[in-house]
This record gives C-alpha cells, sequence and structure tokens, in this order.
C-alpha cells in the first residue's frame, strides 16, 4: 500500500458514517482475496461468486457493529471463511485426514532435482497454473485453508490464526505440512526430465 | 547424493520456520553450515522457497468482470434495502 493511501480503518470510519465511495473502495482491495480464498476452498466459480456477494453484503450490513478489535481484514476473512465453510456440503475436515499426507511427506527422496533455478517464466503458462491449482486442490481442508490465507493472500500467522479460529501454532504446522506437500507435487511436475534444460552442453 | 541423516529429517521439519524468518540466529547458522554440505537438503530449500515464491506471486485469482460487475449492483441494491429499511 502506498503512503499516500488512507488505511482500511479510515475508510471503515467513513463508510461507517455513510460513505459509499469508502465502502466501494475497501471492495476493491479486498475483493481478490475473498474471491481466491472461496474459489481455492470451493473449486466452483459459481460457489465463490456466492460468497463474494454474501461476504460483501455481511460486511455492508455489519459494518456499523465492527468495533476494530481485529483488523478489517481478519474480520472480513472471518466473514468469507464462516460463508465458505456453509457452501461447503460436508463440515471441515478432521484433523485425522491430515495424516493421510503424512506418509508421503515423511519419505524423503533419495534423488531430488533441483529445478528452483529455472526463470520463473519458463516455469509459468497455463498449465503449469493448473497443476499448481490441482495440488493446492489435493490439499486437506484444514491445511488448504490455512496454505491460502497464509502464501496466497499474503495474511500473516496472527491473521490466519483469527480468521481460522486457531492457534498461531496450529498455522504453522499446518503451513508446513502444506508446503511440503505442494513442493512435492510441483517437484514431480517441473523436476520431470522433460523440462531440465542444463546439462544439454 | 549426499547419505539422508537424522540432522537432515530434523532441518526438513524447520524448514518453513527457517524460510519464514522465525528461528533463532544460532539456529540458522546450523541449518546454513548443514546445507553447504548436502545437498539433498539444499535442493529441499531451494525447491520449496521455489514453490512458495510460485504461489506468492501467481497463485491469486483475479475476480472475474462480469462476477465484479454483479457484486456492485447486488450491494447498490442491498443499500437500498438498507435505506427503505431505515425510513420505515
Ligand atoms: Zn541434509
Amino acid at each position: 500500500m502506498k503512503p499516500d493511501q488512507p488505511r482500511d480503518e479510515d475508510l471503515v470510519r467513513q463508510a461507517q458514517a455513510g460513505d459509499e465511495t469508502a465502502f466501494t473502495e475497501l471492495v476493491h482491495r479486498h475483493e481478490r482475496h475473498v474471491y481466491t480464498l472461496a474459489l481455492r476452498m470451493l473449486r466452483e466459480p459459481a460457489d465463490a461468486e456466492d460468497v463474494l456477494q454474501e461476504t460483501f453484503i455481511s460486511a455492508l450490513r455489519g459494518l456499523k457493529h465492527f468495533r476494530g478489535d481485529a483488523t478489517f481484514a481478519t474480520w472480513l476473512y472471518r466473514i468469507a471463511y464462516n460463508a465458505t465453510l456453509m457452501k461447503l456440503r460436508h463440515p471441515p475436515a478432521p484433523a485425522s485426514l491430515d495424516a493421510a499426507i503424512e506418509n508421503d511427506e515423511n519419505a524423503m527422496p533419495r534423488e531430488l532435482t533441483d529445478w528452483s533455478h529455472d526463470p520463473e517464466a519458463a516455469l509459468m503458462n497455463k498449465e503449469t497454473r493448473r497443476v499448481m491449482d490441482a495440488a493446492v486442490a489435493a490439499l486437506p481442508e484444514s491445511m488448504r485453508s490455512v496454505f491460502v490465507l497464509r502464501d496466497i493472500d499474503g495474511l500473516s500467522t496472527d491473521e490466519t490464526a483469527a480468521v481460522l479460529d486457531i492457534s498461531p501454532e496450529a498455522v504453522k504446522v499446518r503451513l508446513h505440512r502444506a508446503r511440503l506437500a505442494l513442493r512435492e507435487k510441483l517437484s514431480s511436475y517441473f523436476g520431470a526430465p522433460r523440462l531440465t534444460t542444463k546439462g544439454a552442453s | 547424493m549426499d547419505h539422508i541423516t537424522e540432522t537432515c529429517r530434523e532441518i526438513k521439519d524447520k524448514l518453513s520456520a527457517y524460510l519464514d524468518g522465525e528461528l533463532e540466529t544460532a539456529l540458522c547458522a546450523e541449518i546454513e553450515q548443514h546445507l553447504r554440505g548436502c545437498d539433498n537438503c539444499r535442493v529441499m530449500v531451494d525447491t520449496l522457497n521455489k514453490t512458495i515464491t510460485l504461489y506468492r506471486n501467481y497463485g491469486q485469482d483475479e475476480v472475474p468482470p462480469d462476477a465484479h460487475t454483479r457484486l456492485t449492483r447486488v450491494l447498490n441494491l442491498e443499500r437500498l434495502k438498507m435505506k427503505i429499511q431505515q425510513s420505515t
């Protein structure tokens, strides 16, 4: 955020006083993050759009009750996360599901391919993005929500903990497991021999 | 390739904390010393870091323009409803 831009909290105060453009600016700032969270959790664009609308309608109606105990972003993403949970047909994944990929993650491969020095431009294309999205979609819900908020939406550990109503320690543990699982998936894609351009000399 | 040791496993558990800058300097130094001598762990930390970077830089979803238009319309309608409710 540029220094000359008003803080969320200032915009909230203006919006509470009836300034519609202030609320519109808040929508502008946060809609992408709300949509990303909903889409990555629900996978269906139509469902994500429902959550997007529900979230900002709730925010508009509830803004007068917002006291600033949490940041506006935390408050808003909590609304979004709860709306997302309502849409998930089944309850949040039980902790035991986390164990499902544990075996995977503890099996340390003997040979590791280093694809970390490939330029991002070479790595990124539509197919890559599809692989990245599928890898996130395959995570258990409890890890997926943490990963999306922390690493994609860029929230801090404490903010993520507040949104999900879990401890900061739980955020760190789940985030690490999620990252390791995603690294495995991306490695089997990027690390595949067809992409090794090194050693051609 | 190097042999995977107990140290490698211990380090693997701490890599996120390491990359997120949450570890004490002494522990960081210990890890870095191990990384200099262990190809496996070095590749592990580099590819993990790259994974995080790719998602940070490219993982976001944009709200489709149509969805944004509909959101604006729905919010305008909601404001109207709120005004009517207030005035009655
Ligand atoms: Zn090692």
